[in-house]
């Protein structure tokens, strides 16, 4: 991701969103993940609905033609219907409440090829894998930037803030896909360090999960590659934020009258300038966990991690669109949930919110 | 009226000013070794990609006895798995590629800029529609539907894939358009223009915009590194129509005929990669000495 996003205010002013009722930032933070999911659900209906050359259409022709004429039109509508959850003899603004109704009941329709298999079962036995690599990456990530962007703000143009800011920003503007691809190529296929064979998979053939110390051992074996990854490509934006954070945050006139009245350093650099610091990248990470969740898509078919990028795709191979729509909606639900909860948390952390603009970078 | 305000200034004035500009912005960047090396890479990388693949015949002959050689001194960078030079098709495979990051990152920079200065100045109800559809796409995981849209709506042309890539990254952006134009319409300067009358257009595209030139210029930059991103990556991916042949492609093909795996191909394999990421690190560096020359207050950080 690139460096450059720094800005990270509280965008929009509460007052003009429905009068009072909404000025109370969590209602506000509710809000918006509701309208976020309702919008992505719209675009997705249009796409499989609406769409030049829509899925529906291209089943309802692939079963008519499969059949060599065996099965009608209408018994093919019904079928292609039944798998997508969607009504298709109901007018269309009923279609559209029939889905989202079924969405609520996370009923995003059948499988095309492992018929009778539900989408959600689908998704549900990939989407822990992800959320447990990305999370873990990403919050890694996040507390080792924070502790390098804050040291080497202190210690600013020393050999330390230079190798850390320069490293930072060399590898976060290299895309984390090829990173992962020179991991290949130098870890396992020149120096013959790391075996990747045995590393696909979340975990290995064979072992019953669960929590025991083997299995647990095997996870991060498996997900080692992928955290890696999430980590390397995370860190230089943590960094970095957290370098400007607390370069802004050493000049304002809290911190100089903390010093006056002599406080100790470990307590400014803690309580007055890494607190202030922290808070706006707490906004940030939120944005970060949708990005590597999409990126993790081409992560985890380079490493063939078994997570939920890796069924898209194979799912769009096989033009298994029902599964493609139901991943789309589930992965923006949990993405929307992350930022929510980072909102919730952002409100809590700082107490001026919902008075001040935010901090701008 | 407006001739009475702004004064017609001679050819000789109109050249002066972009003129002594461009002598102090080389000065200032030739300061900062980083981005300097950014700017040359971001013109070499544009010299390779436009210009010589004039110059350069075009290799496109499978020779089977070729495959995966070393680099040599007949093909410099090795050849690929149909034998095929690597040099010639990094010279080659570059054009697409950046076509489709400047067409997308230059749309995605209208909507932004139009838009969130509408949202600003206008204000009121138009601007809490602006700003929610705003809030709501940077949230959605723009890959992942960016892989739906693929997979339904297969994009058999470059100039199609561009627009969705516009349409799917300009949240960002407009959002800190609008919290520019918001902090610009309160100077002095536009107050003048307003209390003048001079309309709408006049006050966003004459005053505004041209006070926030040189952040547009580095949103643009970083915008087209996020539309190489996710082009690539789709092309990584096989979404996207294979046809002819770019840095993606070639990577594509490495990955898909087995040659990450195979120990001589190595130069076959990373220079699509080196080529990507210089070119990703040359935009990114250079956007931050710019951010650093236009930005006074943080000159000398």
């Amino acid at each position: 991701m690139p460096v450059a996003s720094k800005q990270v205010g509280v965008g929009w002013n509460p007052r003009r969103y429905f009068g009072g009722m909404w000025r109370h930032p969590i209602a506000r933070a509710v809000l918006k993940a509701a309208l976020t999911i309702w919008v992505t659900t719209t675009i997705t209906f249009f796409l499989i609905r609406l769409m030049p050359g829509s899925p529906v259409e291209l089943k309802i022709d692939e079963l008519v033609q499969s059949s060599s004429g065996s099965i009608s039109y209408e018994d093919a509508r019904a079928i292609a219907s039944s798998l997508f959850a969607i009504d298709l003899n109901a007018p269309l603004h009923e279609q559209y409440l029939s889905f989202m109704w079924s969405l609520l009941h996370l009923d995003v329709g059948k499988s095309f090829l492992s018929s009778g298999t539900s989408v959600t079962s689908i998704i549900l036995a990939v989407l822990p894998w992800t959320l447990f690599s990305v999370g873990t990456g990403l919050l890694l990530s996040f507390i080792v930037g924070i502790g390098l962007g804050l040291m080497a703000a202190y210690r600013r143009n020393s050999l330390l803030d230079r190798v850390v800011s320069t490293g930072g920003s060399l590898v976060s503007s290299v895309p984390n896909y090829l990173i992962a691809i020179m991991l290949i190529l130098f870890l396992g296929v020149q120096a013959r360090l790391v075996n990747f064979t045995a590393m696909r998979g979340a975990y290995s053939g064979g072992m019953q999960p669960g929590l025991y110390p083997a299995f647990v051992g095997d996870i991060l074996f498996h997900a080692a590659m992928p955290i890696t990854i999430y980590f390397l490509t995370q860190l230089g934006l943590w960094i970095l934020s957290m370098r400007s954070a607390t370069l802004s945050a050493l000049e304002e006139d809290y911190v100089t009258a903390a010093r006056a009245r002599g406080l100790s350093d470990g307590r400014i650099r803690t309580a007055y300038v890494g607190r202030n610091a922290v808070l706006p990248l707490v906004a940030q990470l939120a944005i970060s966990v949708g990005f590597i969740v999409g990126g993790a898509a081409i992560i985890e078919q380079i490493f063939a991690y078994q997570g939920v990028g890796l069924r898209l795709l194979d799912s769009v191979r096989q033009r298994d669109y029902p599964v493609i729509q139901g991943i789309v909606l589930l992965t923006t639900i949990s993405v929307v949930v992350a930022n929510l909860a980072a909102d919730l948390l952002y409100s809590k952390l700082d107490p001026r919110i919902g008075r001040a603009g935010g901090a701008a970078g | 009226m407006t001739t009475a305000i702004l004064a017609r200034p001679t050819l000789g004035q109109r050249l002066a000013g972009p003129l002594l500009a461009a002598v102090e912005f080389l000065r200032l960047l030739s300061r900062r070794p980083v981005g300097l090396a950014g700017f040359v890479g971001i013109v070499f990388f544009l010299l390779l990609a436009f210009v010589a693949p004039l110059f350069v015949p075009f290799q496109n002959d499978p020779s089977l006895l070729d495959i995966y050689l070393t680099p040599s001194l007949a093909h410099p960078l090795g050849t690929d798995f149909q034998g095929k030079d690597v040099l010639n098709q990094i010279v080659f495979g570059g054009r697409d590629i950046l076509t489709v990051a400047i067409i997308a990152a230059f749309l995605s920079t209208v909507i932004a800029i139009t838009f969130g200065s509408i949202a600003a100045v206008v204000g009121g109800r138009l601007d809490t529609v602006i700003v929610a559809i705003t809030d709501i796409t940077l949230t959605i995981p723009k890959l992942i539907l960016l892989i739906a849209i693929a997979a339904i709506l297969r994009p058999t042309s470059f100039v199609f894939l561009a627009v969705i890539l516009a349409l799917l990254q300009w949240s960002s952006l407009l959002r800190q358009v609008r919290s520019q134009v918001l902090s610009l319409k309160e100077r002095d300067y536009v107050e003048a223009a307003r209390s003048l009358d001079l309309g709408l257009f006049h006050i966003v595209f004459r005053e505004i915009l041209p006070t926030m030139r040189s952040y547009i210029v580095i949103h643009f930059i970083l915008a087209m590194t996020e539309a190489m991103y996710a082009q690539v990556g789709i092309i990584l991916l096989g979404l996207v129509p294979i046809s002819g042949s770019n840095w993606g492609i070639m990577l594509y093909f490495a990955q898909g005929q087995g040659a990450l795996f195979y120990r001589d191909s190595l130069w076959y394999i990373l220079s699509p990669i080196l080529a990507i990421s210089l070119v990703q690190l040359s935009l990114a560096t250079f956007a931050s000495a710019l951010e650093d020359i236009f930005n006074p207050r943080l000159r000398g950080a």
